[in-house]
């Protein structure tokens, strides 16, 4: 690494070589699993849906659609650009993160209510998930430029400091879920960047000691920080049968919708759990419970094996990046993926907390549609990136894919 | 493309291949979590769970069964049913949270048109408020009867219109609670005539549940509470439908139903109760009560009882004070309902012709003739000289009413001029200090004093026959209750033992006896059919919707008692002369009155001491063939028999014989 302190002009060669062939550098299983995943999430919306809005049967799907085109397109962009110049933009994309959560916080504090998003003319922007995409951006560029100080107890504490802060601005939306992603793609950085094992330990442990503090020990002594109904639903998995009628109601009515789905499903039709509204958000949050009742446990296993194919192309990409910021970013959207798919059905089936993280690609709604979507372009785009590279070096035949 | 230095690194290191295995091994562990987890619930509890699914989608509506008619001997509706749309509130399903409930009161209180005015609400008893609340008085009205009976819904509306119905039936998750039921209201077209007798109806209790009488019943089931309700409650029942529906996570009707079980309804059951004369009976009450007020008593309520001597069918029967059965159709407060029912209303849920038990003064007084003359204690036409005044073996002196003397006479004279002084004197000779008492306590037995009728209506009092065992068991009651509360005394007895006073008593109908209006009744009827006791009853048969007999009630037993023609024929002479030859107590009370009907009677006046105003009797025996009937009528506080209640017994007899009524007091002031 250190040797190569001067930029070494490509040859000739290289450059035809890399502009000769401009035919599918992208990843193909990535791409099957992202469409895959986006098809399902159509066909199940469309079952489940269907008697929502009376008279509008297609209405979410059609949104749906529509998300889904402008977010492909979006992903395309950006897997044609090489990702390594947003490195110097890092402080405009820092910038708008913090500036348009603060912009949400403005306009709920004029209104008195409690808003997470932007009305626009066309369509409601939510800042805090088009924010995971933009700390990703911007975060990967802070570590990468403090690469060589990652031993450092500063640049860990640092790393952290400034994924809090837009952390902090979200929950205080509220939205916690989206807040403990931003959390959890920071220390993911850490990790792949390298960040020693000690000071990743003392992370978790002052993760843990923090909740702690929160759930426990500061409302005994009188400080709320969460809100009551944001404590119940993080601990009401806990104890899900203690009162139907509440909180862990959602839960109960999840397990029922899911389990009564059996190993092929109820069909759309007979999913009364579904049908009959007892599944609360079933086009949202609780969309995967919706496949679990409407499919059942085959339904479920293609769009888990879907997810699985999704994560281990991340996991892919992640080793394959021709620089640390690709590596890094790669490893921030993986965490941000892999945080969501497994808080998301953790709760429908009853083994995660209710967080209200939405499951990419499946759940209905256009921003967390369209950043999945950007970073996964992201991911395409660092492996079109190392492709080029390596077939520059002449390491990885192009012909291979 | 240039890169800068920091940004150019080899491939992967070791130290990132590690951590990226890692995390590839994260994912699998999560991923074989979830998968056990879906093969848990779905493969392995998919049964379980389906179940629940569907139990979350069906709801079981029960659909009331209509109850049965009461009819009256001649088929007019007693009781009947109308179908309404009723809005109800279930108070254990309503939200909890007391904000979001009175606001679901205000906006329930608009739609049925109610005031949304908040008032000072106090839930509980007056004395000990449970809870002070600021609500509407509908919310009031509701939580009241919920702390009254806290397993009934209240029914806050009747006859709501179908512009309310579907109003609150589209908006079920804003009306929790709530529900808009057509339901089948009892209606008791007489109002307060007999209520006492009908009874109510009311959701099942948790207690009631447990009763073999309510043996099969399912909870919210409306049953009699009282009365023929209660008594005939498994004929006028009938059987409750259900409907299987299918419904939202908000409770809202989700397409046709699923399964329907249709109603079974009620039979009607047929009385032998004679509706025309039931509100004679009632109003010849009313008569007697300011027939008593007129004589400066204050007569507050009453109770009388019309029946056919030879087969016990009862023919009217009723208690004064009375109310109206429908104020049980709608919500009533706490303090209502001790206006309405308690002590300052006079108690009118007490059906005074068999709950109460008093002092019948003189109408005993031809037990006490019979069991002079079936015992050889005295003999037809032997005399007696009636000073007017009387010394017992102890040296007590007791005299007539008004020191009225009635000289020499026999035992049909004494009866016909109600001397007590005669009487007196059988009582000393009959006096008896064994257990069980000598032969006036044996024929008052016989003749049903001191034991229940049987009637088929609960609740019935067994009453009081004084007898030195029950004189010795009151003693010892009281004795243990001044050793347990400490007090020198409890007012159950005075600690003497029986004496020759108390049989003194007894044989002219005063003291300690105690004798509901029915059991005099069924006694005269003995006397009027020549030793028979009847059980008196009500119910006839039961008939399907169309009239048709489904089950007549067998006619209950009657008890044969040893009575001799000829003492019958002494103390019916007697009865007779007291109600038509001069002298006789009611000879006045009878004047006019068409001679092909017999009329044998007898006043009596119950002094309850204690400067408490005197209770007004009679009891009659009118002989007309297929018609005949015995009335017995009291009314408390009346004064003298002949004054309230003899004019009273002369209306009733009067509306069955269907000749003019016609009131006349008459003068004896008699005890």
């Amino acid at each position: 690494m250190s040797t190569a302190t001067t930029p070494v002009p490509r040859s000739i060669e290289e450059l035809a070589v890399a502009t000769e062939r401009p035919a599918l550098r992208i990843d193909v299983w990535l791409a099957v699993a992202t469409l895959g995943l986006i098809g399902c999430s159509l066909y199940v919306l469309h079952g489940a849906t269907k008697n929502d809005i009376p008279g509008r049967p297609d209405f979410y799907v059609q949104r749906q659609g529509l998300y889904a085109g402008i977010g492909l397109l979006l992903a395309i962009v950006l897997a044609k650009i090489d990702y390594s110049r947003l490195r110097e933009l890092k402080f405009v994309v820092f910038g708008l993160l913090i500036g348009s959560n603060l912009l949400v916080l403005a306009i709920a504090g004029a209104t008195r209510g409690s808003k997470r998003w932007i009305n626009l003319p066309f369509f409601q922007y939510q800042p805090s998930e088009v924010g995971k995409v933009l700390l990703v951006v911007a975060l990967a560029a802070f570590v990468t430029d403090r690469s060589r100080r990652l031993h450092e107890r500063q640049t860990t504490a640092r790393v952290m400091l400034l994924a809090l802060l837009p952390a902090l601005l979200v929950i205080a939306q509220p939205d916690l879920g989206t807040g403990m992603v931003f959390v959890v793609v920071a220390f993911a950085m850490l990790y792949f960047a390298g960040t020693s094992w000690k000071h990743l330990t003392a992370l978790a442990a002052l993760f843990v000691v923090s909740v702690t503090l929160v759930l426990a020990a500061a409302p005994a002594i009188g400080v709320h920080v969460l809100k009551p109904y944001q404590v119940q639903r993080l601990t009401g998995f806990l104890k899900p049968s203690k009162d139907p009628r509440n909180q862990t109601y959602q839960i109960n009515q999840s397990e029922i919708a899911i389990g009564s789905g059996g190993k092929s499903g109820r069909g759309v039709a007979h999913a009364t759990q579904t049908k009959l509204n007892f599944l609360p958000e079933h086009h949202t949050d609780f969309v995967f419970s919706v496949v679990g009742e409407t499919y059942g446990f085959m339904g479920a296993a293609v769009v888990l094996s879907l997810y699985a194919l999704l994560i281990w192309r991340a996991l892919r990409i992640l080793t394959m990046a021709k620089n640390l910021y690709g590596t890094l970013i790669a490893g921030g959207i993986l965490a941000m993926m892999m945080f969501q798919v497994f808080v998301n059905v953790g709760m429908t089936i009853g083994i995660m907390p209710i967080t209200g993280v939405p499951l990419p690609l499946m759940s209905f709604g256009g921003s967390s549609m369209l950043v999945t979507l950007m970073a996964i372009g992201l991911l395409q785009s660092i492996h079109i990136q190392a492709r080029i590279a390596n077939a520059g070096k002449g390491r990885i035949p192009l012909s291979q894919g | 493309m240039i890169q800068g230095p920091d940004d150019r690194r080899a491939p992967i290191t070791p130290q990132l291949a590690v951590r990226v295995a890692l995390m590839g091994g994260f994912a699998l562990v999560m991923f074989a979590i979830i998968f056990f987890r879906l093969w848990f619930l779905q493969v392995l509890s998919g049964h379980d769970f389906l179940a629940k699914a569907q139990q979350n989608r069906v709801r079981s509506i029960v659909v009331q069964a209509p109850r049965g008619e009461i009819l009256d001997r001649n088929g007019k509706q007693m009781v009947k049913n109308r179908a309404t749309n009723v809005v109800q509130v279930d108070p254990a399903e309503l939200p909890t949270n007391q904000v979001v409930r009175a606001r679901m009161f205000r906006r329930l209180a608009f739609v049925i048109g109610r005031s949304r005015s908040l008032h000072r609400c106090v839930v509980g008893e007056p004395t000990h408020p449970r809870e002070v609340l600021m609500v509407t008085s509908l919310q009031c009205e509701v939580e009241q009867a919920y702390f009254r009976l806290p397993y009934a819904s209240v029914t806050v509306k009747t006859d709501a219109s179908s512009a309310v119905v579907g109003y609150i039936a589209e908006r079920a998750s804003k009306f929790q609670g709530v529900t808009a039921p057509q339901i089948n209201l009892r209606q008791y077209p007489y109002k307060d005539i007999a209520a006492q007798v009908l009874g109510y109806v009311g959701e099942i209790s948790p207690t009631e549940l447990t009763w073999h009488h309510f043996k099969g019943v399912s909870p919210a089931t409306v049953v009699g509470q009282n009365g023929l309700e209660y008594q005939y409650d498994r004929y006028l029942r009938g059987k409750n439908g259900a409907q299987r529906i299918s419904v939202d996570a908000l409770g809202n009707a989700n397409g046709p139903a699923l399964a329907t079980r249709n109603p079974i309804p009620g039979e009607n059951l047929r009385l032998s109760v004679d509706q025309n004369v039931e509100a004679e009976g009632m109003k010849a009450l009313k008569t007697g009560i300011s027939l008593a007020h007129g004589n400066g008593n204050p007569a507050d309520a009453g109770a009388f009882v019309a029946m056919d001597p030879s087969s016990g069918e009862i023919y009217a029967m009723g208690s004064y004070p009375s109310f109206d059965p429908d104020v049980f159709a709608k919500p009533i407060s706490t303090a209502h309902y001790n206006q309405l029912f308690g002590k300052q209303a006079n108690y009118p849920q007490l059906n005074r012709a068999i709950q109460s038990a008093y002092p019948t003064g003189s109408t005993f007084k031809p037990i006490t003739a019979t069991a002079a003359l079936e015992a050889g204690k005295w003999a037809p036409g032997e005399t007696y000289t009636d000073t007017g005044t009387f010394t017992d073996t102890g040296g007590g002196v007791r005299q007539n009413a008004g020191k009225a003397s009635y000289g020499t006479i026999n035992i049909v004279d004494a009866l016909r001029v109600s001397s007590d002084v005669f009487f007196y004197n059988l009582g000393r000779n009959l006096n008896d200090p064994r257990p069980a008492g000598g032969a006036l306590q044996t024929w008052a037995r016989r003749y049903g004093i001191g034991r229940r009728t049987g009637v088929d209506l609960p609740g019935e009092t067994t009453g009081t026959l004084p007898s030195p065992t029950w004189r010795a068991n009151r003693n010892t009651i009281e004795h243990t209750c001044e050793r347990k509360t400490h007090k020198s005394a409890c007012g159950i007895a005075d600690g003497r033992p029986w004496s020759e006073g108390d049989n003194e008593n007894l044989a002219v109908g005063q003291g300690d006896v105690g004798v509901s209006p029915l059991q005099l009744a069924t006694a005269y009827s003995a006397l009027a059919n020549g030793g028979r006791v009847v059980t008196p009853h009500i119910g006839l048969q039961i008939e399907d919707a169309v009239g048709k007999v489904v089950q007549r009630f067998d006619k209950p037993p009657s008890r044969h008692i040893a009575l001799s023609p000829a003492v019958r024929a002494q103390v019916m002479q007697g009865l007779y002369g007291a109600a038509n030859s001069p002298g006789g107590t009611s000879e006045q009370v009878w004047k006019g009155f068409p001679s092909q009907y017999k009329v044998f009677g007898k006043t009596g006046t119950a002094q309850l001491g204690l400067g408490r105003p005197d209770q007004s009797w009679y009891a009659c025996y009118v002989q007309a063939g297929s018609r005949s009937i015995v009335v017995a009528v009291t009314i408390e506080k009346g004064g003298f028999g002949a004054e309230a209640a003899a004019p009273a017994a002369r209306l009733i007899v009067s509306k069955w014989l269907g000749v003019k009524g016609k009131v006349q007091a008459g003068h004896s002031k008699t005890l």
